[in-house]
């Protein structure tokens, strides 16, 4: 897993609540047996029109926002299916944070194990960063907080052990592994 | 004397390896594993690009649902595969599960489904087990009383190499129904209603536990349906404690603990229960006579709305362009809503009650002229059981489809669409844009709601069936 200690990024904002893990990949790009590649069908179909063209009001096609990797969405981001197609797309889509009042839990799960970071702050903080989308902010994974150039500090919820991972690069099943004295002892009594 | 504990607490007391810390999640150990063709190749290839292999393939067990067609095989016996790619997804873990050592129900098993369909029906699932599946709907397991989630691609990972998963505790939120039904509501129209009134993310962090008068009547296949749309609520998992009706079911499955084996094993489920006194992070109560047929109006499933409620105005930006995609508008009702697809099937409703429930609608009745119906069987059981009692026979006389078993139109990966535009009122437990193929839009029921919508060829309220002069 690529890991990070900061990212700095102006935003792309998609403020709709609710937004499901069907419409961040729908179901039909799923018969893969691969991890990579998934970016083009990102937000498939309200990115592309019915004739394949992109859809010009649609955040990610328009020239300003390429190249960010910060998304400010809408409450309950990320609910839905637990496809970890989801943030593979997304990150193939060049996302790094996600900043939510709210974050599902299984898609808060498959994020930090692929290095999309899961910001979870006040919606009336959240409302305020969509006003102001070409504002360089800086994701800072030590200090757990994301700062605007305005000065403003907002601290997010990470929990230790998904900080290390990120700042690191190290993933969990490492982790795990290590654990096999424990593992096999807790199967003695199964 | 010791503090009172959550059913849920006992299930995570006992599975936990190495108990949670500041530092680090809790390492628990999981009993069953479960996996099907569209989220474990990456882990598969994973293990592989590690010189891994799985700890336990004797806990783990899988099928092939998602991407697999329903209609039989051709005259040249080959089975009509949507795509190429979902027909290599399928030969993939055929091959993974050959090399490692797992057991599969593949497309010529007489025991293949829908994987939260096959496991219980098998056995496997049993009370006081942790299950992960890479699946959200892994939640169904809950209603035996055991402690199952859906987890993400490399968490199966994690669970097929070391056989646990790293996780923080969640919360626990009480839901309570007390009361008798009114007939034609079901267990779907409650989930509904309860996902209606928490909300889509009012789970979200929580562990369901279903109690109440309303829940100890309701027979395993109907706790199944409860417990499976938890997840549409955002929560974690949602779970029944076992009682005799748990038993009986278990006791009658082909791969579950047989004479003394079964005996211990319930002398130890009996103790599954949340004690007297035990608390909750959250509790919910609901009387089960507010309760009516229960359709969604919406993109989601908190959109949830009586038959014969006016559909509310939008309140924000996306209620609003839920209301546009489903060109609803506020103050109509979704009953007399003209339907181009009715859907009888998948994980939340494809079992046997289901399927009975349709063929008591059908019978001696014609599906209206204007609707496309497809009933597709949970598994290979619930087919030839529904067979065996005519409903084949019943489904096809009224003018709809009988097909193999597969997720089929829940999720419209092999093939099953609904077309741009077309409205569907479907069994299943999504009503995501697109999520039944692009353009479709999605009316959540249950099946007695179902069918009576295809024999109208409008939404319809099901009570109808239960008034005089329908009967
Ligand atoms: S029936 Fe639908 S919800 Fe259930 S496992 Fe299949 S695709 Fe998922």
């Amino acid at each position: 897993m690529a890991g990070f200690r900061e990212l700095k990024s102006k935003s792309v904002v998609l403020g709709q609540t609710n937004i499901d893990t069907d419409q961040i990949i729908p179901a039909r790009f799923l018969s893969t047996t691969e991890r990579a590649g998934l970016g083009k069908n990102a937000f498939n179909d309200w990115r592309w029109q019915a004739d394949g063209t992109p859809n010009p009001d649609f955040p990610f096609n328009q020239p300003h926002n390429q190249g960010r990797s910060i998304l400010l969405a809408g409450r309950n981001f990320g609910c839905g299916s637990s496809r970890e197609h989801a943030p593979w797309a997304l990150t193939d889509l060049g996302l790094r944070a996600i900043v939510s009042s709210e974050i599902a839990d299984i898609f808060r799960n498959n994020s930090l194990k692929n290095g999309l970071l899961p910001i979870v702050l006040k919606e009336e903080d959240v409302q305020a960063l969509m006003q102001r989308p070409d504002d360089e902010l800086t994701v800072d994974v030590a200090a757990r907080e994301l700062r605007s150039p305005d000065g403003r500090a907002y601290a997010f919820p990470l929990d230790g052990f998904s900080q290390t991972c990120l700042l690191e690069g190290v993933d969990e099943l490492g982790y795990l592994l290590a654990r096999h004295p424990e593992i096999a002892a807790y199967e003695q009594h199964l | 004397m010791s503090t009172p504990r959550t059913l849920f607490d006992k299930l995570w007391d006992a599975h936990v390896v190495v108990p949670e810390s500041d530092a680090a999640p809790a390492v628990l150990y999981i009993d069953l594993h479960l996996i099907h063709e569209v989220t474990s190749p990456q882990a598969f290839s994973e293990l592989k690009s590690r010189g891994l292999k799985p700890r336990r393939p004797d806990r783990t067990k899988a099928t092939m649902d998602h991407s697999t067609p329903t209609l039989p095989a051709g005259a040249d016996g080959k089975l009509p595969y949507y795509t190429q790619a979902a027909e290599t997804q399928v030969e993939t873990l055929a091959r993974n599960c050959a090399e490692y050592g797992i057991e599969l129900f593949d497309m010529a098993s007489d025991n293949r489904g829908i994987v939260h369909v096959i496991a219980p029906e098998q056995g496997f699932t049993q009370p006081g087990m942790t299950i992960v599946c890479g699946d959200s709907h892994t939640s169904t397991h809950g209603a035996f009383g055991s402690l199952a989630f859906g987890i993400g691609t490399s968490e199966v990972g994690h669970v097929l190499a070391t056989q646990c998963l790293l996780q923080r505790k969640p919360k626990t939120m009480a839901i309570t129904v007390d009361g008798e039904l009114a007939p034609g509501v079901g267990a779907k129209d409650v989930v509904l209603h309860i996902i209606g009134r928490i909300g889509v993310n009012g789970g979200t962090g929580h562990v369901i536990e279903y109690r109440g008068s309303t829940i100890r009547t309701m027979d395993m296949d109907q706790r199944m349906t409860l417990c499976n749309m938890s997840i549409e609520a955002g929560a974690r998992a949602g779970m029944v404690a076992p009682d005799e009706v748990t038993f009986e079911y278990v006791r009658n499955t082909p791969r579950g603990p047989k004479g003394a084996d079964f005996d211990a094993a319930v002398a130890r489920w009996r103790e599954l229960r949340s004690d007297e006194g035990a608390k909750f992070d959250v509790e919910v109560s609901i009387d089960a006579k507010d309760i009516r047929p229960t359709l969604t109006w919406g993109t989601h499933p908190g959109t949830a709305l009586a038959v014969d409620a006016p559909i509310p105005a939008a309140n924000d930006a996306a209620a609003q362009k839920g209301l546009d995609y489903m060109h609803f508008h506020a103050d109509e009702t979704l009953q007399g809503k003209p339907v181009d697809v009715v859907f009888v099937g998948s994980c939340t409703n494809g079992r046997l009650r289901d399927l009975r429930e349709v063929a008591e609608v059908l019978k001696g009745r014609k599906v209206a002229a204007n609707v496309r119906m497809l009933v597709v069987p949970g598994s290979e059981i619930v087919k030839r059981q529904a067979e065996a009692e005519g409903i084949d026979a019943i489904v096809r006389a009224a003018g709809a489809e009988w097909r193999e078993p597969g997720c089929s139109m829940c999720i419209a990966m092999n093939g099953d669409l609904v077309a741009p535009g077309q409205l569907a009122v479907s069994t299943s437990n999504r009503n995501f844009e697109g999520r039944q193929g692009p353009g479709s839009r999605t009316l959540l029921a249950s099946p007695l709601s179902a069918a009576w919508a295809a024999v109208n060829g409008k939404v319809s309220d099901p009570r109808e069936l239960f008034s005089k002069e329908v009967a």
